[in-house]
């Protein structure tokens, strides 16, 4: 018998993804294109993730020729490369014990660039004070969440820790919550008001956790992943009130912060906003927040960065918080040079700012245009109906799939946007996630698909998602 | 919390306590402690400030020996290796014909299995496919042919983060049946830090200071028959070479932990992130994976195993990428489908520190242009290890009070020091362990920060400390001298 027959409970309760089935599929198919075999279609289109480079948008310049410069420094003697880009992979390897990206990171980071960071996120919210203490990095924004939220989680209480999350929300945040024991406590956004979060829900939310859990914190993602909401202040201010009144530790994921399109809409972090509520809330209420490097205009997913930053917490706790981090020191270096090059870019002036303006620009415009089509062309399929897509990553339609389709699916024993998904997969050789994995109102089903992508690969996706649902809704009629 | 609720209710005013509390919040969290990173090294980070605010000291600088970062303390990086990942940074230097072929042919290969080409794409949670059938083929090459398979090969954020995220996958139970993880003392703090924050019970085992730090399988029976009475033994963790011990395990030694694992049914752990950092002579490297295979099919097809790797240490010193893997060996098969699922919740390890990896496993071949350098660089590197090796084991044996084991391998050194009666009183009146006194003294006195041994583990009534061997030669001579002279004056003072 096996020696590791039992293991961790808490990682037995993690679910299976619905995407690793669709992946499996998706490989075979890789190696059935690649093997000569006839399909109604030249190649692959995954949309799963929310990782531009992979979906042919490009690394900003400036970004990649700064990190090369501190890879290899020899580089820095030659001409080729722009001064501002030189001299600021001079300082930040200054920085550097030994002057290398092979040493060590301090846990807590370089302090001059987590002083820069303090002030970049100063400036981003009006003048509201940032203290660079309550800031630690890490290796994406999940980390620093997993490493909060296992600060949360009482393990020998006597009832069971349990967080507020959003339904729909992306899974890794629920991943880690039950790797860690705790309870998810699902409260659900109103699609037909496009997502939004209503304090009755988080209400009823709570009240249903009554003996069941001990529910300590509120999860929310702004904007939203899937569903593109980007909170109104109004929405926002409510959030916190309700935080404060039912005494819970708010974590305010914002990696998309940088990624709004509505006309109407504005980012304003949860920070800013609880700072302008002034007292009792904004010396009161507990808030961790999240970014990273890997959305935005720099999509550097691959590098692993993030941090957390820390607001109102008992300073006691954050003492355990620094010893935890401590031991966990695995910030890649380059990933922290690049949290200075995101929240410091080229100025007006500098000689790589051309280039970088035109760049983020052009990422701008993509994702603006991207969104517009998205939005047009699954609206205008009978049988889809797409909330507006006010920032994030996503597209998160719904589709009322007819019963004959969700009868197929469940005699092929897969949840009806599984079978979708599958089925758009096969005929038309595009791969998107189920509503399913995702969480959603019992009786509807969504898919979810990624518009952080060139322009070339939208329209793909969207041309051959029309084709496959048209002929997907008559074959099921 | 009760007295100030009273005290707001006498008020009248709306209490206000804080929601996440050192009394309500993850009591293990509180137990988490990390030496390496501890007191001393906050204490040297403030001195140096103080150094750089223009306060006057005996000595200009502070010198970290006490963290294995070969390149905070000067070591320089191997070319090669930046070079490729220069190119793969920023790929429109592919053009720049200042870069050797073999760079940019390894730098091409690694794009084109990273979504986008760009090393900005996330990977799969394993790690690039084509990497860990390149770290596959480097095990069985230094395996002497062993089989490798690559879907047995985690890459991970350093080798910690592979270490942690099987004892995540391990720990379970209550109560008598808890997880008890076998751990040797001394031993990398990163251990007992990991089982603190899991709730896990650690099972001390003591390596033999007069034997050189050797592993004794009566003592590990020892310990394992003690652990019993409270806790459900799983796992055995060895480090070879060790840390912070540096002692290299003999191939018997090897044998008879296996065996021992087999008997009592345990999961063995090997962390081998040193072995390349073999400096004594008659000191071999042996896989724990290798000797297993070697033992025959009645232990190679049964004992389950991981062994770690990393891109931290031996010639490279890449601290600061965090590459490193895991190979697992004769896992069950549903296991394997959980731990896959595990490490999927990191989404995957950092893709510079995947690349990184490639290039160690796969570095340049005789019949390639980069090789000359390369060979030169890496011997120079490790030579100089061993050279510095040989001299701190033969400095601090020369002073009165303090003892060393030949530095075997690894970059450290763990000598005992003997401290006079009164010290040790004087280090209690100061709450202080004895030799976090001596230590945090030695700070203040000559500014080199070292860890106390008590941040490792050592047996009751002794004293060691660990420092490493990294600086640069001439630097190290200094640092030995000064150690020497501080421990004599310290043992004077004392007397």
């Amino acid at each position: 018998m096996s020696v590791l027959q039992e293991i961790s409970q808490n990682v037995r309760s993690i679910k299976q993804l619905e995407y690793a089935v669709l992946a499996r599929r998706a490989n075979q198919i890789q190696k059935e294109l690649s093997q000569g075999v006839r399909k109604p279609y030249k190649e692959l289109i995954d949309v799963c993730w929310g990782d531009p480079h992979s979906m042919d948008v490009k690394p900003l310049t400036f970004v990649r020729q700064v990190l090369a410069a501190c890879v290899y420094p020899e580089l820095m003697s030659s001409h080729k490369l722009p001064l501002d880009v030189r001299q600021r992979a001079q300082w930040l390897l200054g920085r550097c014990d030994g002057g290398s990206v092979g040493s060590y990171l301090a846990p807590t980071g370089i302090p001059e660039i987590v002083q820069r960071m303090s002030e970049s996120i100063r400036s981003r919210d009006g003048g509201v004070p940032c203290n660079p203490d309550n800031i630690f990095i890490s290796p994406g924004s999940q980390w620093s969440l997993t490493n909060i939220i296992q600060v949360l989680v009482n393990n020998e209480a006597p009832l069971r820790t349990g967080i507020l999350t959003p339904v729909p929300c992306h899974v890794t945040t629920i991943m880690s919550i039950k790797s860690l024991g705790a309870a998810v406590i699902p409260y659900f956004l109103s699609e037909e008001h496009g997502w939004a979060l209503q304090v009755e829900e988080l209400q009823r939310a709570l009240e249903s956790a009554k003996g069941g859990c001990n529910p300590v914190a509120l999860y929310v993602i702004n904007p939203g992943n899937p569903a593109g909401y980007v909170q109104s202040r109004k929405s926002i201010q409510e959030v916190i009130q309700f935080a404060s009144e039912k005494r819970l530790f708010l974590l305010a994921d914002e990696v998309y912060q940088d990624c709004v399109y509505g006309k109407n809409s504005e980012f304003v972090s949860y920070k800013r906003v609880l700072a302008e509520m002034g007292p009792p809330f904004s010396d009161t209420v507990e808030l961790a927040s999240f970014h990273s490097v890997s959305k935005g205009f720099m999509g550097e997913c691959g590098l692993r960065g993030g941090y957390v930053e820390l607001v109102n917490l008992d300073p006691n706790v954050v003492k355990y918080i620094f010893n935890l981090i401590c031991k966990d020191s695995t910030t890649p270096v380059l990933a922290h040079f690049a949290m200075d090059l995101m929240m410091n870019p080229p100025r007006p002036g500098d000689p790589s700012y051309p280039l970088y303006n035109q760049q983020t620009q052009d990422i701008k415009n993509m994702l603006v245009q991207n969104v517009k089509t998205a939005h047009e062309v699954v609206n205008s399929l009978p049988g889809f109906s797409c909330q507006p897509v006010e920032g994030g990553a996503f597209v998160f339609p719904r589709v009322f799939l007819p019963p004959r389709a969700i009868q197929k699916a469940k005699e092929e024993g897969m949840q009806p946007d599984t079978f979708y998904c599958m089925r758009l997969l096969e005929e038309m050789g595009v791969l998107v996630s189920p509503g399913c994995e995702y969480g959603q109102k019992e009786g509807t089903y969504h898919i979810r698909f990624c518009i952080m992508a060139s322009q070339d690969i939208i329209d793909q996706v969207l041309k051959r998602l029309t084709t496959f649902h048209t002929k997907f809704m008559k074959d099921f009629s | 919390y009760f007295q100030i609720s009273l005290q707001c209710a006498v008020n009248g005013v709306p209490c206000r306590g804080k929601v996440l509390t050192v009394d309500n919040m993850n009591p293990n969290v509180k137990r988490v402690e990390y030496a390496v990173r501890g007191p001393i090294v906050q204490r040297a980070v403030q001195i140096e400030k103080e150094l750089r605010e223009g306060v006057k000291k005996p000595f200009t600088e502070v010198i970290k020996a006490n963290i294995g970062d070969a390149h905070a303390m000067g070591q320089k990086p191997i070319t090669f290796l930046r070079q490729v990942l220069a190119l793969c940074s920023y790929p429109e230097l592919l053009e720049d014909n200042k870069f050797p072929e073999d760079a940019k042919k390894r730098a091409q290969r690694i794009l084109g299995a990273c979504g986008g080409h760009s090393i900005g794409a996330y990977s799969a949670s394993q790690g690039i496919e084509c990497v860990r059938q390149d770290v596959a083929r480097y095990i069985e090459k230094r395996d002497g042919g062993i089989p490798s398979n690559p879907d047995n090969i985690y890459l991970s954020t350093g080798a910690s983060d592979a270490i942690v995220t099987m004892l995540k996958l391990l720990v379970c139970g209550e109560g008598r049946d808890r997880t008890g993880v076998m751990i040797s003392i001394p031993q990398y703090p990163l251990y007992s830090a990991a089982l603190a924050d899991l709730g896990a019970v650690q099972i001390s085992y003591y390596l033999d200071e007069e034997k050189c730090w050797s592993l004794d399988v009566a003592e590990l029976r020892r310990a394992l028959n003690a652990a019993r009475q409270h806790c459900n033994p799983r796992v055995l963790c060895i480090i070879n070479p060790g840390n912070p011990t540096g002692q290299v395990q003999s191939r018997q030694c090897i044998e008879d932990v296996i065996r021992f694992a087999k008997e009592e049914h345990l999961f063995l752990m090997a962390d081998e992130v040193y072995q390349d950092n073999v400096y004594a002579e008659g000191c071999k490297f042996h896989s724990f994976k290798k000797v297993l295979f070697e033992m025959g099919p009645e232990y190679s097809s049964t004992v389950e195993m991981a062994s770690f790797h990393s891109t931290s240490k031996c010639y490279m010193g890449e601290c600061g990428f965090r590459g490193g893997y895991m190979e697992v060996i004769n896992m069950d098969p549903e296991v394997k489908t959980q731990l896959t699922k595990l490490v999927s919740v990191r989404l995957c390890p950092p893709v510079p520190g995947q690349a990184l990896l490639d290039l160690v496993v796969n570095p340049p071949q005789p019949d390639e242009p980069s090789y000359i350098t390369f060979m030169k660089e890496r011997t120079a590197v490790l030579s100089a290890l061993a050279e510095k090796a040989r001299l701190t084991e033969q400095t601090f044996n020369a002073v009165p009070g303090i003892t060393c084991n030949p530095v075997q391998g690894a970059m450290y050194t763990f000598p005992r020091i003997t401290l006079p009666e009164k010290a040790i009183d004087k280090a209690k009146e100061e709450g202080k362990v004895p030799d976090m006194y001596y230590c945090m003294r030695l700070l203040e006195e000559e500014g080199i920060c070292l860890v106390p041994g008590s941040g490792f583990g050592q047996r009751e009534g002794t004293f060691h400390f660990r420092m490493t061997i990294l600086p640069p030669t001439e630097k190290l001579k200094v640092v030995l001298q000064k150690i020497r002279d501080f421990h004599v004056r310290f043992t004077q003072e004392f007397s």
